[in-house]
């Protein structure tokens, strides 16, 4: 295998991994979070501004963790320095 | 496959490009500044006012109880600031329903510009609370061995932001393209309507955590007064 079909065989897996194990954390963080910020609610229902206003953002920063490795599977798939940089090359030899 | 509007070029001309990004906040910006203008024209303090003022005093006296209720004690000094963060992010993904448009903080450009607006606020106003060694002083409590973690902290709360923001945004229009390929018809408009919501949750979360990040920081740590033994 040469390195350019290395390249594309390795950024297309990682992509995949980093979406899939990625989002299995921030999913489980969330349910826990969600779960006690109901069972607070449930006891103390006058305080529901205050509790959704905080489960909103501690669930915005815990969903910030997925967002991460979405966007470092979107890089390794749209905008791979790697592909681009031995597609040029390949480009050149073909034109040369 | 399109990433970001900033691959939309609308006119090239050497170095300066004006592409999709720009165009798309200047016209933002004129909606938000020339609306605001035409509204607050004839602003008037009795019973009888027009509807547009209604929206505008509803959207202000909010943000104003937000803020105090994170723990700003005066929220009409940063309001003008967290105020138009949220206005512009939130204008910025409510405008996905107009064709042709995409919202310019799809792009790391705007995110970044917006997250570094807010890394060089929350220094500016801690000294204005706190004075200039004062606020400096913070970065040692509580011991002086937290030091490099609490200025690392500062610098990766911004880019958590600016990152966190363009994920979403970016996220979103990148669903709708990809389904837009494949089920062209319903379902494209449910993704658009999930776009929607968390472009609004994202322009919440950012000017709330701004606001906590300027909280902590103008947060004045006076020494607990002695208690008064009555004898």
């Amino acid at each position: 295998m040469d390195s350019m079909t290395i390249i594309a065989v390795v950024s297309i897996i990682t992509a995949g991994l980093t979406i899939a194990l990625g989002s299995i954390g921030p999913a489980l963080g969330e349910g826990r979070a969600v779960s006690t910020a109901l069972s607070s609610l449930a006891q103390q229902p006058d305080a529901s501004a205050t509790i959704t206003r905080t489960l909103f953002v501690g669930l915005a920063m815990i969903e910030s963790i997925a967002i991460y490795c979405f966007v470092v599977s979107m890089i390794l798939i749209f905008a791979n320095p790697f592909w681009n940089h031995v597609i040029a090359g390949a480009a050149k030899a073909a034109g040369k | 496959m399109r990433l970001s509007p900033d691959q939309l070029i609308f006119w090239q001309h050497g170095f300066f490009k004006l592409n999709g990004t720009i165009v798309f906040t200047w016209g933002l910006m004129l909606v938000l500044a020339v609306g605001s203008k035409l509204i607050t024209r004839k602003l008037s303090t009795d019973l009888k006012r027009s509807r547009w003022q209604n929206l505008l005093e509803i959207v202000v006296t909010g943000i104003e109880k937000q803020i105090s209720d994170v723990g700003l004690k005066r929220p009409e000094k940063y309001i003008g600031f967290l105020g138009t963060l949220f206005l512009f992010v939130a204008l910025a993904a409510l405008c996905t329903v107009i064709p042709g448009y995409e919202p310019p903080t799809g792009s790391l450009s705007t995110t970044a510009a917006l997250a570094l607006c807010v890394f060089v606020a929350v220094p500016l106003f801690g000294v204005e609370e706190q004075g200039f060694w004062g606020y400096l002083a913070s970065y040692t409590k509580p011991t002086i061995i937290m030091l490099p973690f609490n200025i690392i902290s500062e610098l990766s709360r911004t880019l958590a932001l600016a990152v966190r923001l363009f994920g979403n945004m970016m996220s979103g229009a990148m669903i709708i393209a990809i389904l837009l390929t494949i089920t062209p018809f319903i379902f494209p408009i449910v993704m658009t309507l999930l776009g929607l919501l968390t472009g609004m949750v994202q322009a919440y979360i950012f000017s709330i955590l701004a606001a906590v990040y300027i909280a902590a920081a103008t947060r004045t740590r006076k020494p607990k007064p002695a208690l008064a033994i009555k004898t």
